[in-house]
């Protein structure tokens, strides 16, 4: 057996916590440079290990389990909702040489693992009793559901072009052109739709602090409620991920630029929209849910449905054909 | 059928948003609510009571604490009450003073509004920007009287302190500083779109309802209503300075945030016609006797604090205590409208509508 | 309120009170008005006329037990009204007169009697009048406004609340700052604190 299946998910799981614990770290420093603060900046030099303390704090408190609350139900959902986060990674190629699973319907199992977790946030917000949670849970299920329609729409006009599933063809049919051009709109649609479900401003009404306090995890406390915190996370790292690699071509150098390691562009761009969901949080204000609903199913998804006739329709007109 | 049930809940007094210690009992049917009552009292000090066991000037640093946003129009609805009675006058060092710091108080109300408003909203930003402004003004205030919150600046008769070398020059850079800030405020927010999307048209009511609850203030200007104690009985020496007084038509949240934003910039142009007029010299305090003694009798004077009319109601005995103390606190008129413009509404619209009234939980509880 | 319902409560009162205080406010009006005479009359007098004239035609002839400006401040026209023919003339002032604006409404323990001040703003005649109810001491009762001003509601509550006054009509007459389970009324001048070194 090759060691490296074992080694391998290892590595990646620590891999991700680090991204995690320096995305939490990034997210405050840009949020505070934005907002005229300094951010972290006691534990270790220039704050770089605030996130760590964090951690440790939240791994030494006490673990509270209300005392009305489905025992069992409210144990698992940390574990439901965190699982498939990391399980989609697995189809996630980094670039042509670092990938573990090279699924031929890679996408369609990013699309449908990652919607377990949803459960585990219904779980968590029912089995709490409590009522600023079970709102919670219901906003942030609600709002998934709705916001999974679009986000799987606007990605079928790049599967038309390609007619695979497999993201590393996928990223391989950009070699030239990337997806974020004949597929603009598409790309569009897919930033919004994956705000909504990773729960990001604007659309972080399951969290809504100034409305229900802190939403489906107002009862968990402890290293439970961290691992609701690194499922979300998570999640950044993988849609990101997803974006770099539907989109803007994954580990692809633009302009020709191929002394660069592939595995640096493609940390490159994913920065780069990790930096954007980072900005948008200091930019905007929250929707409201009645607002949320429609905007989903009115704007988003006849829009997806326009860009997959759109793109079918380019596909077949003679010059511009060769970009689709 | 499925069978459906009501939910009550209760929201505070310990929520991110109710801006203090307020507790209200929700009753929602889903996200709509259906019912929304107001418990109010856990700030409750017993002002009016314990002012009736302190002479006037003991009274003054209880009211900073009513609405601890803006103490100094608190110090100065009492001061101003006090004076009237007695018929004293003030000296104008003194008055230009006061306008000042009110003014500024106003404008560092208006700005912690601002950003709490934008908070409830979800919006984070702003909030930080608001409190980086408003720290200017604490800066200037703590530099005349020693205090970043509870000022106890004004006295019967006068203010404690004069204005030290060089402070009206701070407060001119300071106008001229927060003129440009205000222009990075509109481009930040007022044309957001999720932000206009999430105030138009929420939280309406129309003038005779306005009216009907006796909403003072932006709540009531909004409605379009032209009322401003500072214009229409006009006390201290506003008749003296030029200002507007932004109004809106629908009373909406947008139009709220529209108003205050403009009373911010209309207070500028006070600050900065009284720094034009300001004497040299002259005293700060006038002639007062050792011993405050109001004459026998009764007075109810207002004034405009930044969330609306601001009143006091002394019965005086003669002696050099209070009979009965009684402050008209605006937050108190103006949170009895909650409950009617709560019903029917999603519940994501809760926290907006309350923080569009703008209370101050010090003051509503007394 | 006939005058000698007035004499009696003050006198039931002043037995508790201390000798200085008795019946001092009853006197204090009348006395008030002797040192206004060489004062100018006041300009708000000829309004004030005009208000007294229009109550007493329209409401009740005995409507009003007595009408002054209170020269404080602001030349205050106040109209003293009896206890029966309070949301009478309130709903008078509000309807004939438009004065549809409560600036302020508090209440006051005289301890010869309590009384009642609320302050009216009319936005259309663009005057202030203060109108004032009195009631006996031991039972304070006086008729709500809350049907007629929304805004009055919480005003009573606070005045049940720390006074004990009683609003007949008012929908729901409960504490409002203090605890439900409270005892006394803290505004009252006979309140004894649970605690009287605090």
């Amino acid at each position: 057996m090759n060691p490296l299946i074992v080694i391998g998910p290892v590595v990646l799981l620590l891999l991700v916590l680090g991204f995690v614990t320096y995305a939490i770290y990034f997210e405050r420093k840009i949020i505070g440079w934005m907002q005229s603060r300094v951010g972290p900046n006691q534990v270790g030099p220039f704050g770089l290990l605030q996130t760590v303390a964090d951690v440790m704090k939240l791994w030494m408190k006490e673990d509270i389990i209300p005392q009305k609350a489905d025992k069992f139900l409210f144990q698992l959902a940390p574990i439901v909702a965190f699982v498939p986060s990391f399980v989609v990674l697995a189809v996630i190629p980094f670039t042509d040489q670092i990938k573990f699973a090279d699924l031929g319907v890679g996408l369609l199992y990013y699309l449908a693992v990652s919607s377990i977790t949803i459960l585990g946030m219904l779980i968590g917000g029912w089995s709490s009793n409590n009522k600023y949670s079970l709102l919670g849970g219901i906003r942030s299920t609600a709002q998934m559901i709705s916001y999974e329609v679009p986000l799987i729409l606007s990605v079928v006009g790049v599967i038309l072009s390609t007619q695979t599933l497999n993201l590393t063809e996928i990223v391989n049919a950009q070699k030239n052109v990337w997806f974020i051009f004949p597929q603009f709109l598409g790309f569009i649609v897919f930033l919004i739709a994956s705000l909504a479900e990773l729960n990001r401003t604007p659309f972080d009404l399951p969290e809504a602090e100034s409305e229900i306090v802190a939403g489906y995890h107002v009862e968990y406390t402890g290293f439970r409620f961290a691992f609701f915190m690194l499922t979300e996370y998570v999640y950044v790292f993988a849609m990101a991920s997803l974006t770099t690699i539907l989109f803007l071509g994954g580990w692809h150098a633009p302009f020709g630029l191929t002394f660069i390691p592939p595995i640096i562009w493609f940390l490159l761009k994913f920065s780069l929209i990790v930096f954007f969901l980072f900005w948008l949080r200091a930019t905007f204000p929250r929707l409201r849910a009645d607002q949320l609903m429609p905007f989903a199913w009115k704007v988003l998804v006849p829009l997806a449905i326009a860009n997959v006739f759109l793109s079918v329709i380019l596909k077949e007109l003679p010059i511009i054909q060769a970009y689709y | 059928m499925l069978r459906t049930e009501e939910m009550i809940l209760n929201v505070g007094p310990q929520h991110p948003s109710t801006h203090g210690v307020l507790r209200l009992l929700v009753t929602l049917d889903g996200e709509v609510i259906k019912e929304a009552t107001p418990v109010i009292g856990y700030l409750h000090r017993g002002t009016e009571k314990l002012a009736e066991d302190l002479n006037y000037t003991q009274i003054i640093p209880y009211t900073d604490r009513l609405d601890y946003l803006s103490a100094m129009t608190n110090n100065y609805a009492l001061v101003h009450a006090v004076e009237s009675m007695m018929e004293l006058e003030i000296p104008e060092r003194a008055e230009y003073l006061r306008v000042i710091t009110m003014e500024l108080n106003r404008i560092a109300s208006h700005l912690v509004w601002m950003g709490t408003f934008l908070l409830d909203v979800g919006a984070m930003s702003p909030f930080l920007f608001a409190f980086r402004d408003r720290e200017q003004i604490l800066d200037l205030l703590n530099e005349l009287c020693g205090a970043r919150i509870t000022f106890n600046y004004m006295r019967v008769g006068g203010v404690k302190w004069d204005a030290p070398e060089g402070w009206l020059r701070k407060v001119k850079d300071f106008v001229a500083y927060m003129r440009k800030k205000m222009k990075e405020y509109h481009r930040l927010i007022t044309g957001n779109e999720i932000f206009v999307q999430r105030t138009k048209g929420v939280g309406r009511y129309d003038q005779e309802r306005a009216i009907q609850y006796s909403l003072s203030g932006a709540n009531l200007r909004v409605t379009g209503v032209k009322w401003d104690l500072r214009k229409d009985q006009p006390y201290s020496i506003y008749d003296r300075f030029e200002f507007d007084i932004p109004t809106g038509k629908t009373g909406d949240l947008y139009e709220k945030y529209i108003c205050r934003m403009q009373e911010i910039v209309e207070s500028l142009k006070i600050v900065d016609q009284a720094i034009e007029q300001f004497p040299e010299k002259g005293p700060i305090m006038g002639k007062v006797p050792r011993v405050l003694r109001v004459p026998e009798g009764e007075i109810y004077a207002g004034i405009e604090s930044p969330r609306g009319e601001l009143g006091c109601h002394i019965v005086s005995k003669g002696k050099d205590k209070p009979w009965r103390l009684k402050f008209r606190r605006p937050s108190f008129y103006n949170l009895q409208i909650l409950p009617t413009l709560l019903k029917g509404e999603n519940i994501s619209n809760l926290v907006v509508i309350l923080g569009g009234i703008d209370i101050v939980l010090g003051e509503v509880d007394g | 309120m006939t005058e000698e319902r007035k004499d009696q409560s003050s006198a039931e009162s002043g037995s508790k009170t201390s000798p200085i205080k008795k019946a001092r406010p009853v006197a204090r009006r009348p006395r008030a008005k002797k040192e206004e005479k060489p004062l100018p009359p006041s300009p708000k007098q000829s309004i004030l006329d005009n208000y007294v004239q229009m109550i007493t035609k329209k409401v009740h002839e005995d409507a009003l037990e007595e009408s002054y400006i209170n020269r404080a401040g602001e030349h205050i026209p106040t109209l003293v009204v009896k206890n029966e023919h309070w949301f009478e003339v309130a709903s008078f002032l509000k309807t004939g007169l438009h004065f549809v604006y409560i600036q302020n409404y508090s209440g006051v323990d005289y301890q010869t009697h309590m009384e009642v001040v609320c302050h009216l703003y009319s936005f259309i005649r663009k005057e202030r009048i203060a109108i004032r109810v009195k009631a006996d001491r031991e039972q304070p009762t006086f008729p709500s406004l809350t049907s007629l001003y929304p805004a009055a509601n919480w005003n009573e509550r606070e005045m049940y609340d720390l006074l004990g006054f009683h609003f007949e009509g008012h929908p729901n007459l409960t504490r409002i700052f203090m605890p439900d389970d409270w005892e006394g009324h803290p505004l009252r001048k006979d309140y004894e604190p649970l605690d009287k070194e605090v």
